[in-house]
């Protein structure tokens, strides 16, 4: 009778080690995250001979066995680094004209700037070779072009929802029918950058929420908001993203 | 023999006569004004008989209701007050703009001697529902004075005007007052954003009523409507004065804020024949002037919220009000007047409730700002 060992999926483990992110698998296509939940490929891998472990790629395919492994118990941290060693180098293999990006690898610190891209440092965009003369270990040496643009649309959605709740008498919990556009088009005149200043009108130093709830308070006639609600947050969004470039001058009368 | 050609001499008669029939019929008090002030004038001019054509000209400046509808130099003067911009809600909704409509309407039952008519600026609504429009009806039906009606996108987009037209009567129209041709425009009309997008009327006002989003079209007076302005002006000779009444400015302000007239160019080209030019608008709800060429222009106050200055496109000539206090509902608000000066020039008084009035005279304007310049902000915007 042969008995099926566990069959180890080693994703988390190999996450866990932190060496290869299996995320950028998908490489070149984006999309590759939503159709995954359709298409999940089935593994079909071998059964473990006896005392020993399959241990098996992502692609459902690749796997290799290591032996003197009981189910259920841990690899070392070296057998760990060559069994999954092991397992890239076989989908190399396979996949040779798949561009494979280590984003530790990456380029250099986000210090060490360039003329091509002064801000950023040397980071790799998509399809780029990584230079792997680079400091290893930076948090933000990490992160990828792609990064930075999904980092971008969600705050641009955040500030877009603190656009509909300044334009909309309904989402501010007005009962006079008043929404900040009103008397503020497009933002203007709002100046935050010349908060903390004293208001002499509130009796005490002001930031842009306090001005924001005074005037849900007041010209509005709202319920005011808490610092940390959603709304807050994103009128606050939209209202500096509407100053971008303007100097910071706090105190400014 | 009908006299068709006067000469000067009978011309001139034919006035001293008026003037001496006016004077026969005031009460002392304007007598005794009237005595000061040519008194006055001929020190001033030290002139020495006989030139007395000049102290006809003094007395009639200075009688200005008893004087028929042309001077020997020009119209009578005479003053309208302005309410604008109200933008109502129903009662039961906003008391917060029904309380700054019903301040603007004391102010001008207040006015001592009270002005010939009161125009309303436009957008008495706030979104157009016949109960905003009917609540605004109520309040201005208030006024001692009478009431010219001008239509702004507020009141117009919900159904197209035809609550407006119910109450009020066409949006466009002409008269002459006091040798003075008034036209009345609906200068708010847009091109058709609302049909492709399948909205419903109130989606559509909604839209219209938010300055800033980019989906509505600018305002245009439209071809037909210039071709009635043509046609209208046709008929008023070019040395007579004309008040142009619009919500929207006619001329070019701030494109992304609906500040604008899309044709306003050739609004102009029609407007710019006549001599003597005032344009009078709403919308802005702000203190602003402009000139080009021969027409000078004013904007109105709102009794309901000050919009700041666009961020680009004012006037050179305008000098901004000061920064409006957020704290103070009535601040950067207010209603005004208008005089209609005997050179046929216009002057206007800013009513900027708690703040001191600012007047600013057709001088400044006509000068390009060397003379007479409004006094100048401590809180501009920015």
């Amino acid at each position: 009778m042969r008995r099926k060992s566990g069959i180890v999926t080693v994703t988390a483990a190999l996450v866990a080690i932190g060496l290869v992110t299996l995320r950028y698998l998908a490489a070149a296509d984006p999309t590759g995250v939503a159709q995954a939940q359709s298409s999940l490929p089935a593994h079909s891998v071998p059964s473990a001979s006896r005392g020993a472990v399959v241990v098996e790629l992502c692609d459902g395919v690749t796997h290799t066995e290591v032996k003197g492994l009981k189910p259920g118990q841990q690899m070392t941290r070296a057998q760990a680094l060559a069994v999954t060693g092991q397992l890239m180098a076989e989908w190399r293999r396979k996949h040779p004209d798949r561009h494979w990006v280590l984003a530790q690898n990456d380029q250099a610190s986000p210090s060490a700037s360039s003329p091509e891209n002064p801000a950023r440092g040397n980071i790799a965009g998509p399809g780029e070779t990584a230079n792997t003369k680079s400091q290893q270990g930076d948090t933000y040496a990490s992160f990828h072009e792609r990064d930075f643009k999904v980092w971008q649309a969600q705050t641009d959605a955040f500030v877009n929802y603190g656009n509909q709740v300044f334009h909309s008498a309904k989402l501010l919990g007005s009962t006079i029918g008043v929404s900040c556009d009103m008397c503020h088009p497009n933002a203007a005149n709002t100046h935050p950058e010349t908060y903390p200043k004293y208001q002499e009108q509130l009796q005490r130093v002001a930031l842009l929420r306090d001005m924001i709830d005074w005037c849900i308070e007041n010209p509005i006639k709202g319920k005011t908001l808490d610092p940390n609600d959603p709304k807050m947050r994103a009128l606050e969004a939209y209202i500096l993203a509407q100053r971008k470039g303007v100097a910071l001058d706090y105190g400014k009368h | 023999m009908a006299a068709r050609h006067k000469s000067v001499e009978t011309r001139f008669y034919e006035d001293r006569d008026r003037v001496l029939r006016a004077l026969r019929n005031c009460d002392r008090r304007t007598f005794l004004k009237l005595s000061a002030a040519t008194m006055g004038a001929v020190m001033a001019k030290g002139l020495v008989p006989p030139h007395t054509f000049q102290l006809i000209e003094v007395a009639n400046a200075a009688v200005d209701k008893n004087w028929g509808t042309h001077g020997a130099q020009g119209s009578a003067p005479f003053r309208f007050a302005y309410i604008s911009d109200a933008h109502l809600y129903e009662r039961t909704l906003n008391q917060r703009f029904i309380r700054a409509i019903v301040k603007a309407v004391d102010d001008v039952n207040a006015l001592d001697p009270q002005p010939d008519f009161v125009l309303y600026g436009g957008d008495l609504a706030q979104l157009g529902s016949p109960g905003q429009l009917e609540t605004g009806r109520q309040i201005l039906g208030n006024l001692k004075a009478p009431v010219k009606m001008m239509v702004g996108e507020h009141d117009w987009f919900l159904d197209l005007g035809e609550k407006w037209q119910e109450l009020f009567g066409p949006p466009t129209y002409s008269f002459d007052w006091k040798g003075v041709h008034v036209v009345v425009l609906q200068s708010v009309y847009e091109k058709d954003f609302w049909t492709a997008r399948k909205m419903t009327p109130a989606e559509r006002m909604q839209t219209v009523a938010g300055l800033d989003n980019a989906v509505q079209s600018r305002f245009e007076v439209g071809d037909a409507q210039r071709e009635w302005l043509k046609n209208d002006l046709a008929k008023v000779s070019k040395s007579t004065p004309l008040l142009i009444f619009s919500h929207s400015p006619l001329y070019k302000y701030y494109r992304p804020w609906n500040f604008w007239t899309e044709d306003a160019e050739q609004v102009q080209a029609i407007l710019k024949q006549h001599e003597k030019v005032t344009v009078i608008h709403g919308h802005t709800h702000q203190m602003l002037f402009n000139q080009i060429g021969n027409i000078s222009f004013y904007g109105m106050l709102s009794t309901a919220w000050p919009w700041p200055y666009a961020p680009e496109g004012l006037p050179k000539l305008t000098v901004q009000m000061n920064r409006a206090d957020p704290f103070d509902q009535f601040d950067g608000c207010g209603d005004g007047e208008f005089t209609a000066r005997t050179d046929q020039l216009v002057d206007t008084v800013y009513n900027l409730w708690d703040r001191n009035p600012v007047t600013v005279r057709a001088d400044y304007l006509v000068s390009g700002g060397k003379v007479d310049r409004p006094p100048a902000p401590q809180f501009a915007s920015y």
